[in-house]
């Protein structure tokens, strides 16, 4: 597999390192019910078959974190982007 | 060799004619004996000429084999290579390259070749039928390890691997090009010629040492001339194109995510041994924008009785061995035809003077006139039986009446259509499509950025492999930019037919038909396994192993499905076929390992003081990476006195041990210190500039991750450590937070693990060792450098460093850090100034011995299983905030008073010893799970105390202290008495780190 890093350009997948999906976002830890949170965010995942956005941290390379918009079913990689949002200090 | 042993000259070798280099010879061995054969030949080939036939005996019933194709998808024929250490088993003949030299040998045969004792196995065949693994050697259950399994194994395996460390090594390789073209026939080459004349970049492999595909086995015409000298023109185009890569002898073996395909260069399996420098093999990650797959096709057979015969050849591979090889590999034919393509081979047995005793067509239109040659046909007849003992004697003719004629014959060559060598096609998914008029499997769905020339694309004959070429690799160069258009096309061809009426299974016959050759799987299996509920394809594949093997039934699957169509009359594309997947060939593991094994596994990784470490005794010790000191060695000392002596010499005066090891993260910004309040339990932001703190962090399932020191070396400057393990996990997960959890932060980070050199200085004289070191007017006094102090320095007289008042060891002790390069010269600077104080190097098993007796938890006890309240540091987690993991390290059950919690442990019987891994029971409890309270995790000799210590995991081990309990090891027989204590063995009020 090759991903296209924006910042380094294509490279082959030995360089990157996998995480998860990328969409579960921490919760609020003074939120009340932050404990039933906080086990979804950690330990409940979807597994889509289709397009999923992937967090990738791009290791062998420049150390992004990247957000990978990849289809499980045939490891075609729609978009690859900075995880960091638009806005974030760079 | 002595006069008497050369052998008569390879009788089977024709005056004239193929490629091969007439000029050399080249001597090799086969089961010991003398042979010769030239440059261009294979193994095969040069058996042949030599008259051998018989090369093998089969996997089951040990059946004389032949060679029975020409190429990449021989299942009989296979061998060992070489010996000793550079033994390779399991080779095909057919694609070894013969080299001056060669030692070959048969396989799987006891106790030789031609008398082969197991062979009776044959006789035994209804026993080793469909699905015998599944039925028999079921019982007594005790004889499988003991009789069935070692019997299996050594009647049923295949070659012998070498047992040696393999001398040779192997490469991997990354190569990136436009356009990759799989295979260099016909449609290959007008496709790299094509894509090249447009100036792409071009790599064309072929498994091949010789490029030009099926021009080199057939007498076909380009432009007027033989298609030789137009495979020479283009071939000396190509390689004097400079965007061109040519690789021969390169088999790509699998089609990966993104463009990537794998592939394997024998670059020195055709000389004895590798010249300097040079790998055996190299093994690529090719990434192609575009790529054509022109593999060609693979020419299927028949089954009917004896079909397994030394002499019964696929009628491509007689043609390979004539035209290409000029080898006669039988002296009276016979053809065996379901299409016009078998009499192509008639007319090339005749043109080069073989008898050809008879030509046999099932069909029956017009096949008395189209068929006609020096020879008598058979149409609408099939051969219903192939005789012969060791070797093919006669075969027997059934005509459509039914009356039968012996005909003798030593060569039968069988034509049966062809099935497209599609496998790299399936193997990101794709699906074969079956297609009625070749009755062939062509490929379907293609992976993205592939296109299928050719022959394996089901386009059989020459003008279509040129037309397609040439067509595909325009369109690859023009999708990617270049001006490439289709050249006008040379006339070529011959009389070729692409149309089969394929024949799968002739029935009778005293002898079993054959339909995969490999695995000994007869039509009767097919039949068994499907009147055993079996007869799904999938099925039918692991119910008699059809298909597997080193050959992955290249010549056996299409026909077995032909068989089962027979058998259920379900036309075959209902039956479905079976998937590809890589590799399309073996591939050996050196080449997929590369230079990584052994000790180059992993890089290795050095600390700076490695060399003086080296030249002061030092035993290492891998540390993930690195290699770290594990003790220094004196003369007439044991190991436990030597790390008894480090240890003792850190409490009374002064140790030095090298921690550069450790990960040092850099970290800078306004809101540095809100990081890394968010990412450890205990508060960051209150550290004063000047000073250090130890810090836990977890991972977010509320588990402990890492540990280390966090110093403050200006307002918004901090200098973390990890533990040797972690560094590079610590790195990434820092990243995370700042980039991904957090991204409003105005932080930074850089990873200086490699920049510092760091030495921890332990001991009651430390500070007077360090005294002659530091330049003014640093002060290190007790009070001007008071405990977990940190700045920046110099010593030496200017070398920049920095030190931090920091103790793993529980005595008043520094780290100091000096630019890497200055490393070697710090430990020496050091080790001469503590000269006066006895000052000792300590490795790691000292360092280890002096945090046990600190109760200091480490890598043994942050398992990824232990939470901040288990490592007994409950107490750090600041409650005024929130940090990765606090939440869910609040769950109910890691509260539970029950749960295990470190404690010390020591024998009540000071003489006795602990292991590491031990459990604790109870006093009078059995041994057993249910009485398990917890387990030791870390144990030494503390010199200090006389007696072996631990710390370990106990069930509400603090309540507990004073009480007895066994530390029990089954494994090593161990069963010790203990009292419980405080992990704190040695200054439990922490006076000795304060100076």
């Amino acid at each position: 597999m090759r991903i296209k890093c924006p910042y380094c350009g294509e490279r082959d997948v030995s360089e990157f390192t996998y995480l998860g999906a990328a969409d579960p976002k921490r919760p609020d830890p003074a939120a009340p019910d932050a404990e039933s949170a906080f086990f979804e965010y950690a330990y409940i995942r979807d597994n889509p078959a289709g397009p999923m956005a992937e967090l990738w941290y791009h290791g062998g390379g420049c150390r992004s974190w990247l957000r990978v918009v990849r289809d499980t079913r045939n490891h075609e990689i729609e978009s690859v982007a900075p995880a960091r949002p638009e806005g974030g200090r760079r | 060799m002595t006069p008497r042993d050369v052998p008569e000259r390879e009788p089977f070798r024709l005056a004239s004619g193929g490629v091969i280099d007439r000029t050399r010879s080249l001597n090799f061995t086969f089961d010991g004996k003398a042979y010769a054969g030239h440059p261009g030949d294979t193994l095969a080939s040069a058996l042949l000429a030599n008259g051998e036939r018989l090369v093998g005996r089969s996997f089951k019933y040990h059946r004389p084999r032949g060679i029975f194709s020409a190429g990449a998808e021989e299942p009989n024929a296979l061998v060992e290579v070489r010996n000793a250490a550079r033994r390779e088993p399991n080779t095909r003949a057919t694609m070894v390259e013969l080299y001056e030299g060669l030692e070959a040998a048969s396989q799987n045969r006891w106790p030789s070749l031609k008398f082969d004792v197991q062979s009776i196995n044959g006789l035994m065949s209804p026993f080793f039928g469909a699905g015998f693994y599944y039925k028999t050697f079921m019982w007594p259950r005790k004889f499988w390890k003991l009789v069935y399994e070692p019997l299996i194994r050594r009647s049923a395996g295949l070659g012998r691997a070498a047992t040696e460390p393999d001398p040779d090594h192997y490469e991997k390789a990354f190569a990136h090009c436009d356009l990759l073209v799989i295979g260099s026939g016909p449609a290959g080459l007008m496709a790299a010629l094509t894509a090249g004349r447009a100036g792409a970049r071009v790599i064309l492999a072929e498994e091949d040492f010789m490029l030009g595909g099926r021009l080199l086995s057939e007498r076909l015409a380009i432009d007027g001339k033989p298609a030789w000298d137009w495979l020479r023109a283009v071939l000396t185009e190509l390689r004097g194109l400079d965007n061109v890569t040519l690789m021969p002898r390169t088999t790509v073996f699998g089609v990966y995510d993104g463009g990537t395909y794998g592939a394997v260069q024998r670059v020195a399996d055709h000389v004895p041994v590798p010249p300097g420098h040079q790998p055996r093999q190299r093994s690529w990650r090719i990434v192609a924008k575009r790529s054509v797959l022109a593999s060609g096709a693979i020419e299927r057979g028949i089954a009917f009785s004896g079909n397994d015969l030394p002499g019964v050849m696929l009628g491509s591979a007689v043609r390979s061995y004539l035209n290409r090889f000029a080898v006669v590999p039988g002296a009276r034919a016979v053809m065996f035809t379901t299409s016009d393509d078998g009499w192509t081979t008639a007319r090339d047995l005749a043109a080069c003077g073989i008898a050809v005793a008879a030509v046999v067509d099932p069909r029956k239109e017009g096949i008395e006139t189209k068929g006609a040659g020096p020879w008598p046909i058979f149409a609408g007849a099939v051969v219903k039986e192939a005789r012969g003992g060791r070797q093919l004697k006669s075969v027997i003719v059934r005509d459509e009446r039914g009356v039968e004629t012996e005909i003798g014959c030593d060569l039968l060559a069988v034509s049966n259509g062809w099935n497209p060598t599609l496998h790299l096609t399936c193997h990101l998914g794709g699906k074969p499509a079956w297609q009625e008029a070749l009755a062939a499997f062509v490929p379907g769905s293609v992976p993205k950025a592939m296109a299928v020339a050719g022959a394996a694309a089901g386009h059989l004959t020459l003008p279509e492999a040129l037309e397609d070429g040439a067509r595909l690799g325009a369109e690859a160069a023009g999708d990617l930019g270049f001006a490439a258009s289709v050249p006008a096309m040379p006339p070529a061809g011959g009389e070729e037919s692409a149309s089969a009426t394929p024949l799968w299974w002739v029935h009778g016959g005293r002898a079993a038909a054959f339909v995969d050759l490999q695995n000994d799987v007869t039509t009767k299996d097919i039949e068994l396994a499907r009147l055993e509920g079996y007869g799904a394809s999938e099925h039918v594949k692991r119910y008699t192993t059809l298909g597997m093997g080193t050959d992955q039934g290249k010549t056996a699957n299409v026909t077995a499905l032909g068989v089962l169509s027979e058998l259920t009359g379900a036309p075959i594309p209902a039956l479905g076929t079976t998937g590809f997947r890589p590799p399309y060939t073996p591939v050996t593991w050196g080449a997929l390992a590369g230079h990584h094994r052994g000790k180059n596994f992993r890089p290795k990784r050095l600390p700076p003081s490695h060399a003086w470490a080296e030249e002061n005794g030092a035993v290492f010790a891998d540390a993930g990476l690195w290699l770290r000191a594990q003790w220094y060695e004196r003369p007439g000392e044991t190991l436990q006195q030597s790390i008894a002596r480090e240890a003792a010499v850190v409490r009374r005066s002064v140790g030095v041990c090298d921690v550069s090891t450790l990960g040092k993260i850099d970290i800078q910004g306004p809101d540095a210190a809100t990081l890394l309040d968010r990412v450890y339990v205990n508060k960051f932001s209150t550290l004063k500039v000047g000073r250090a703190r130890y810090g836990l962090m977890l991972r977010e399932d509320g588990f402990a991750m890492d540990d280390g020191t966090t110093a403050r070396l200006g307002e918004q400057h901090f200098v973390m450590t990890t533990t040797t393990a972690n560094a590079g996990k610590v790195m990434q997960h820092l990243e995370f937070c700042r980039q991904v959890l957090w991204p409003e932060l105005d932080v930074r980070l850089v990873s200086v693990s490699d920049h510092w050199a760091q030495y921890a200085l332990a001991g009651p004289r430390s500070r007077d060792v360090l005294a002659k070191l530091v330049d003014a007017p640093f002060d290190i006094s007790n009070e001007g450098f008071p405990r977990m102090g940190a700045g920046e320095l110099t010593i030496c007289g200017g070398v920049p460093a920095r030190l931090f008042r920091v103790s793993f060891s529980g005595e008043m002790a520094y780290e100091i850090a000096v630019p890497a390069r200055y490393g070697d010269a710090a430990i020496r600077a050091l080790m001469q100034a503590g000269a006066e104080f006895d000052i000792t190097p300590y490795g790691t098993e000292a360092l280890n011995v002096l945090r046990i007796e600190k109760g200091h938890v480490s890598g043994a006890e942050i398992t990824g299983h232990a939470t901040a309240r288990d490592l007994g540091l409950a107490g750090m987690v600041a409650a005024d905030k929130d940090c990765i993991g606090k939440v869910l390290a609040q769950r109910p059950a890691l509260l539970d008073p029950a749960r295990p919690i470190v404690v010390g442990a020591k024998p009540v019987d000071p003489a006795q010893s602990l292991t590491a891994g031990s459990h604790f029971i109870p006093i009078g409890a059995e041994a057993i799970t249910t009485n398990d309270e917890g387990y030791l995790t870390s144990v030494a000799f503390s010199p200090v105390l006389g007696q072996d210590i631990g710390i370990g995991f106990l069930v509400r081990g603090r309540e507990r202290i004073g009480e007895r309990i066994r530390a029990v090891d089954l494994l090593r027989g161990h069963d010790v008495e203990c009292v419980v204590a405080s992990p704190v063995f040695y200054d439990a009020e922490g006076m000795r780190t304060h100076g």
